[in-house]
């Protein structure tokens, strides 16, 4: 019955910090991060891959986090919105979204910039369609998606070229 | 946080004219925006109280049914379980607009989503394993599918009380249409049929409920409409309203969705009173498509008519919704949809008719556009098909119809200010208009692809919509010895930016950096009242409540400077933190020093004030006529599209839109606006369908519910026409809905200008394009 599965020893690495707990065999690695670890930036969606809400680096890719399990992750390093912001200062990812007002509800927000930072960080001058592509799976219901791609364009060398 | 005010800052910024130090129009970051981009933003689904318990619904997965038995037992034993309720449980209150709903439903089911039991659990996996174990016997009755069926003769009806399966019918005049049908050259005649379209907010609906000890009910609720809420639910859950308090956290999306008390609200207040205990409910991904109301699908019958040189003559309209099994405030949608038939373009004489049909689907609610997204595709795409039978350009026989400023239409709608002809100019001149919407090839051979250009207009309420008897908001401000400003505002923030605007303003009035101003709008034990998100009257109504407040603190500020620096109020001003003198700007006096003043001085005084903005609108007279709004809003859209002939595939390249707003306060939260109703309108228009077959959902996920990603996003030209409304704070309107509205009826004419195909049916998915273009070349011959 579920609430009563016996739980397995899990050690990873979030945001840097190792991190040594129990979950259940059929937690995923979203319920591990917001239930376990009180790393609540990362939201549910639709809890079936759909969204792109709960995306977060897994070993560097990105991944939706309610698509994995827990145990899958014994030994990785994950990476969530709230290791963009260690110190408590902006990633200049974040503030971009901030400024060039990328941010409504902001429920899709974390999600988005965890897939955006996946992006700048493995191709620093990416193109309008490279960043189109990358956020594809990322679903925002209320900015029209016009200034997410702007904020994440004015990370890019150079800025992003319309192409 | 309140920040200190830096001399030499001050100074140099109050060299500058006062007009260059103002906030009014610039890019203001959203104040909201830093917590969210961090993950630090608490949502409801985030937030767990002390012996929180975990709710979970049973629904009735049968659209039509007498409920024999419910045995809850296998639940009621399992471990972990706190509380399994049915209606026979509770004491059962009728609410909704039509009072045919309840929380928990006894004796019939009238469709899927309606509530049987509910569990309280110490986790969500056991609350939903209890569910699994509650077996219900059902005995099925004939599903009522669609408004045909609800129709037919003998049809079986839903709700005993509603013998006919309408619930209500609307009829609106003005003009005589016959006497219209006799002025008109040509007449067109249609049918338009427009699809059940999802919210689809990214955060799913939920609830906490917690009462005290002393019997006093805090709810942490998603609603739109807070005061209305507590009103609402008091007389479901039977607690007196003053008892209960109600606190918003940040919502992740609202779009309409959040303005009816939902029943699963009031089933988590059951469960924590069960169980005496706080209970959380969150719908997963399944039961927001699932359980949660949507746009109303429509069938809209149109005729109208013009005479030869393209002056509209008449519109005669008979609208039929589909209700689905409940009635809640998306009822009222023809309200709207009545008010774009009778007052987008000067037209004499109009006529309509709507039926609200009960059927077994999932039931309907409000949703951003309110009834016009459905009212202005019929409308728009008949109007080409008025400029067709003309041999007009749509643009001109739309210039030609279009109102000015100061005109007051068939319906009573007072026109103050009305930028129409500017926003059709201008949105079709940033197009290429002119260029690119060339007049219809001869489209023989419908193969390969084409493009072409559509256009339409939108009409909205701009100065909120007087549906009860006041549409006001309340606000109280006050300011302290450091030159913090809280502002308690009515107005909730759904994401769209109201809270932003509304310190925009305070900081404006008072001469303070907008890291002075705080915004409490989301607890009612502590806000005045409000009427709610809705209307797209927050910019407009808790604007000028927040800026007549502001005003008032201004005035009291500026009077204790005068007194405390032996000066004429008259010659003070408000900038950058300090009292300068009106004529040179140069700073007087810090303004805490004058509120610590008054503070410590001999007259020991608060700046704190209040003020009840109700806005200059009537509420409709019997025949439905009347101002029932302060303003109006405007616009047009022009899309570019891009038609595969052989696949059916519809790209949107381009929308041209241009927005009568008033006055812009925060350049960026309108363009965010702008874009983002552009998107849903697109989802709308191009993929959106939650499809149901004989009442059950078939496409509860988003991979079968298509919304629209990065990938479809075409170029948008957003140009704002600033007519400066009188009555607007600083001249502005409401906007929010306008942006969805047009979007379908344009890329729906763009469609036809490149193909010569006229499709009045949504979303304009490849299979139906195809299959049109198909019959369309079948009629050819």
């Amino acid at each position: 019955m579920p609430g009563t599965l016996e739980t397995t020893r899990l050690t990873m690495t979030v945001n840097g910090d190792p991190v040594d707990i129990r979950v259940a065999p059929h937690a995923t690695l979203l319920d591990a991060l917001r239930d376990d670890l009180e790393l609540t930036g990362t939201k549910l969606g639709c809890g079936e891959g759909e969204c792109g809400a709960c995306s977060v680096l897994l070993d560097g890719s990105v991944v939706n986090a309610c698509l994995i399990l827990a145990l899958e992750c014994e030994g990785a390093e994950v990476r969530t919105i709230e290791g963009l912001s260690p110190n408590g200062r902006l990633h200049p990812l974040q503030q971009a979204f901030v400024d060039y007002g990328a941010v409504q509800c902001g429920y899709c927000t974390p999600g988005m910039i965890m897939a955006a930072y996946a992006l700048v960080e493995s191709n620093p001058s990416p193109t309008e369609a490279d960043i189109k592509r990358a956020l594809e799976g990322n679903l925002c219901r209320c900015t029209g998606y016009r200034k997410i791609i702007d904020a994440v364009a004015s990370l890019s060398n150079g800025g992003a070229s319309h192409d | 946080m309140i920040r200190s005010v830096d001399d030499t800052a001050v100074k140099e910024q109050t060299r500058r004219k006062t007009r260059k130090d103002s906030l009014i129009g610039k890019r203001v970051p959203k104040l909201d925006a830093p917590d969210k981009a961090t993950g630090k933003t608490r949502y409801l689904d985030d937030i767990k109280l002390p012996r929180m318990l975990y709710g979970k619904i049973l629904f009735a997965d049968r659209p039509h049914a007498r409920i024999v038995k419910i045995d809850t037992s296998a639940a009621k034993v399992m471990k972990g379980v706190r509380a399994v309720i049915t209606a026979d449980d509770v004491e059962l209150v009728t609410f909704g607009f039509g009072s045919d709903n309840t929380a928990l439903k006894k004796g019939k089911v009238t469709c899927i989503r309606d509530e049987i039991a509910a569990v309280a659990a110490d986790t969500s996996e056991i609350a939903t394993e209890a569910i699994k174990r509650i077996a219900v016997t059902y005995e099925d009755l004939p599903v009522i599918g669609s408004i045909e069926e609800s129709l037919a003769d003998g049809a079986p009806v839903i709700h005993e009380h509603i013998a006919d399966n309408v619930p209500f019918r609307f009829d609106y005049a003005h003009g005589d249409v016959d006497q219209g049908i006799l002025e008109s050259d040509v007449i067109v005649e249609d049918t338009y049929h427009v699809q059940r379209q999802a919210h689809c907010c990214l955060g799913t609906s939920g609830i906490i409920a917690d009462f005290g000890s002393d019997g006093r009910l805090t709810l942490h609720s998603l609603t739109q409409v807070p005061f209305s809420y507590k009103h609402d639910l008091s007389k479901i859950i039977r607690i007196p309203p003053e008892r209960i308090r109600v606190i918003q956290p940040p919502i992740g999306g609202g779009f309409g969705s959040k303005l009816d008390v939902h029943p699963f609200e009031p089933i988590c207040v059951f469960l924590a009173r069960a169980t005496s205990r706080p209970v959380r409910m969150t719908f997963s991904r399944e039961e927001e498509f699932l359980a949660t109301p949507t746009r109303q699908p429509m069938v809209i019958k149109l005729k109208s008519g013009a005479k030869k040189d393209g002056t509209f003559t008449f519109r005669d309209v008979l609208m039929t919704l589909d209700n689905g099994g409940h009635t809640s405030w998306g009822a009222t949608t023809p309200w709207i949809s009545i008010r774009t038939f009778s007052s987008l373009y000067r037209v004499p004489h109009v006529r309509q008719h709507v039926d609200v049909i009960y059927t077994n689907n999932i039931y309907a609610c409000a949703f951003r556009g309110y009834g016009n997204p459905q009212a202005t595709f019929a409308l728009e795409s008949q109007i080409d098909g008025l400029a067709d039978e003309l041999g007009m350009d749509p643009l001109d026989i739309r210039l030609k119809n279009a109102q000015e400023s100061g005109e007051t239409t068939g319906q009573g709608l007072v026109l103050g200010t009305c930028g129409l002809k500017e926003c059709l100019e201008t949105a079709t001149r940033n197009a290429g208009w002119d260029v690119k919407h060339s007049a219809p090839a001869k489209h023989g051979k419908r193969t390969g692809v084409v493009r072409g250009m559509g256009m339409a207009s939108i009409f909205h309420v701009g100065g909120g919509a007087k549906i009860y008897r006041s549409d006001g908001c309340g606000t109280m401000l006050k300011m302290d010895d450091f030159g913090g400003v809280v502002v308690f505002t009515g107005a909730s923030e759904i994401g769209q930016g109201s809270e932003t605007v509304i310190a925009q303003i305070v900081a404006e009035e008072l001469g303070l950096p907008l890291d002075n101003i705080r915004i409490v709008n989301n607890d009612t034990d502590l806000t005045p009242w409000d009427v709610g998100v809705h209307a797209s009257r927050t910019t407009f109504i808790a604007g000028n409540s927040a800026l007549r407040a502001a005003r008032k603190a201004r005035e009291k500020l500026l009077a204790a400077a005068a007194e405390q620096l032996k000066r004429d109020a008259d010659d003070l001003d408000l900038s950058a933190g300090n009292v300068v003198d009106r004529s040179t700007c140069e700073p007087l006096a810090p303004i805490p020093k004058i509120i610590r003043g008054l503070h410590f001085g001999k007259k020991n005084d608060l700046i704190m004030t209040s003020d009840y903005y109700e806005p200059p609108s009537t509420a409709p007279d019997k025949e439905d006529k009347g101002d029932i709004s302060a303003c109006y809003s405007f616009g047009t859209h022009v899309a570019e599209v891009e038609v595969d002939q052989d696949t059916g595939v519809v790209k949107v390249l381009g929308i041209s839109a241009a927005h009568d707003v008033g006055r812009v306060i925060n350049q960026m939260g309108i363009e965010g606006q702008i874009e983002g109703g552009i998107a849903q309108g697109l989802g709308y228009c191009l993929t959106e369908e939650l499809k149901l077959r004989d009442g059950r959902v078939i496409n509860p996920t988003f991979t079968d519910y298509k919304l629209i990603t990065t990938q479809e996003l075409p170029e948008m030209n957003v140009a704002f026409i600033e007519t400066n409304e009188p009555a607007g704070p600083y001249g502005a309107k409401g906007v929010a809905e306008s942006p969805l509205i047009a979007v379908s009826a344009a890329v729906a004419n763009a469609v036809h200008n490149a193909t010569g195909v006229r499709i009045n049916e949504l979303p304009l998915t490849p299979e139906r394009v195809l299959r049109k273009l198909q019959e369309a070349t079948d009629a050819d011959g």
